[in-house]
């Protein structure tokens, strides 16, 4: 899924240092984030309401431009120069699948990305037909995005992503409003894809579920990043910043029956 | 989803009036409508030429007489406006049914209201033979400026999205023992409609950014470049072209 560019052969996925970032009213968000992601990790990013998640992603692709400190994806530095390819290597796919897809039809939305990078003609329809298949909705091209479910809405947003051939998917808060059956099927989906990942939530099992490394962050700064298994079993750095387990779930039965 | 069907207008079909790309539809409706508007008023069998034109589109377009005539109740206004405008227009004075009545007032009147009727029906047939989605693209493909094109599809995209938020909030009012029963009331619904705005806002701000994300840098990539042969742009201006042979040929016999 990954494309060569400059510097992209054998970078990290995303190097952070240093990332600083305080809003325009003066609220400051993120006091110096340093996070490596290796190529095809899964991470998981913890953090309580308010922790400075969604800033972090923001400032992944140049939406927000940090105070202090550097971002790199695959070795190319994020600045207003790079933009564009930066933009093609980090898929975000945002928590309100209604803000993602813009476009009239499931279609003409996952061709969007891909066009904007220049793609025309039989190029753009296999890469919307490949990444529509990625996320098993290939019989969905030409429906109106509010004529899905919930679940198939966040499975498309999923595609209009991976249809850019990203260098990492971001997803934040992925599993939020879905049932317990769209949950899983996005698991299925998200397990089978070769990519790296990193997901921004707190619901802890899905984390489990999901990824092999867990990063805790709170009032603006990473304080925790180890295996999720060993994260999930320490209960007192959990509860120290305001993550739980939910009631009856067990992280050593979950390990086990993990393939 | 449930309130996924708002264009209630657009019929679905496979005739030949629906196969016409929606940019020539465009182009020969706006010329059909500008030969009815330059009509003079008192040309009477022109227009009945014109409704006979059609009736034949209609019936090509697989429409039901009653359909067109129900989706007719959008021109109410205008009729209301061409009823009074005997009674209030100056000029000399006539008697209809006993009633002394303004003369210019009342052919200015009946002029009216035949051109209206046929440029609503003209329109009916396009917009039920037309899906929205269509239409707009139409609009891009005659060179309507992009800003407007993509308020236009965000307007269709996410109708059903503020519908929809409307209509929970209106349970939500309800659901808390609010009716709307007297004037003093609309202050809450103020309060709603005020609500539903900032969250418009707030939606669109964050589109905006999953827009950016993707490489958004202003304009929408146009994907379709289609080739319209010249034959269906002679057979969509033939309707136009046969309202303009009927101007004429009244023109030649009064």
């Amino acid at each position: 899924m990954s494309q060569a560019g400059p510097g992209s052969a054998l970078a990290p996925s995303l190097v952070m240092t240093g990332v600083a970032y305080a809003y325009p009213d003066g609220h400051q968000a993120l006091f110096g984030v340093d996070l490596r992601i290796q190529r095809g990790e899964r991470v998981a990013l913890l953090g309580p309401n308010g922790a400075g998640k969604t800033t972090l992603i923001l400032h992944l692709n140049g939406i927000l431009t940090a105070g202090a400190g550097t971002v790199h994806v695959g070795g190319l530095e994020v600045a207003k120069p790079n933009l564009a390819e930066i933009r093609r290597r980090v898929g975000v796919v945002f928590q309100d699948p209604d803000d993602q897809l813009f476009m009239p039809t499931v279609g003409e939305d996952v061709a969007f990305g891909p066009a904007n990078l220049g793609l025309r003609g039989t190029a753009l329809h296999a890469r919307v037909e490949a990444a529509l298949a990625a996320v098993g909705m290939a019989d969905f091209v030409d429906r109106a995005p509010h004529h899905l479910s919930f679940g198939q809405r966040r499975r498309v947003a999923v595609a209009t992503v991976l249809a850019m051939e990203p260098e990492i998917l971001v997803l934040d808060e992925p599993s939020s409003n879905l049932d317990p059956a769209s949950r899983r099927e996005l698991a299925e989906i998200l397990t089978t894809l070769p990519i790296t990942l990193l997901m921004v939530t707190h619901d802890l099992p899905y984390a489990a579920q999901l990824s092999s490394r867990a990063v805790i962050i709170d009032e603006g700064t990473i304080v925790a990043d180890r295996r999720t298994q060993d994260l999930m079993t320490d209960a007192d750095t959990l509860a120290k910043h305001r993550l739980e387990l939910p009631f009856g779930f067990d992280p050593l039965a979950a390990r086990a029956a993990t393939p | 989803m449930g309130a996924g069907h708002a264009h209630p207008i657009y019929r679905e079909g496979r005739t030949p009036i629906h196969a016409v790309p929606a940019h020539v539809k465009l182009v020969a409706l706006l010329a059909f409508v500008l030969v009815v508007v330059a009509t003079p008023g008192t040309w009477y069998p022109a227009f009945l030429g014109y409704l006979l034109i059609l009736a034949l589109v209609a019936a090509l377009a697989q429409l039901r007489i009653g359909f067109i005539v129900s989706r007719l109740v959008i021109e109410v206004p205008f009729v209301i406006f061409a009823l009074l405008m005997p009674f209030v227009a100056s000029g000399e004075r006539t008697d209809l049914l006993g009633i002394s009545v303004s003369e210019p007032g009342l052919f200015a009147g009946a002029a009216l209201l035949m051109k209206a009727t046929l440029s609503v029906i003209a329109s009916i047939v396009f917009a039920s033979t037309t899906s929205p989605r269509e239409t707009v693209r139409g609009l891009e493909r005659l060179r309507l400026p992009q800003v407007l094109v993509q308020i236009l599809m965000f307007m269709l995209r996410y109708l059903d999205v503020v519908s929809g938020e409307l209509r929970r909030m209106r349970i939500a009012r309800e659901s808390r023992g609010f009716t709307a029963r007297h004037l003093g009331q609309l202050r809450v619904l103020g309060h709603a409609a005020g609500a539903l705005f900032i969250r418009s806002y707030e939606r669109g701000e964050r589109v905006h950014l999953a827009m950016l994300s993707r490489g958004y840098t202003g304009s929408l990539p146009t994907l379709d470049r289609v080739v319209v042969p010249a034959a269906t742009w002679l057979r969509a201006l033939s309707v136009p072209a046969a309202a303009l042979g009927v101007l004429l040929a009244t023109s030649a016999l009064s």
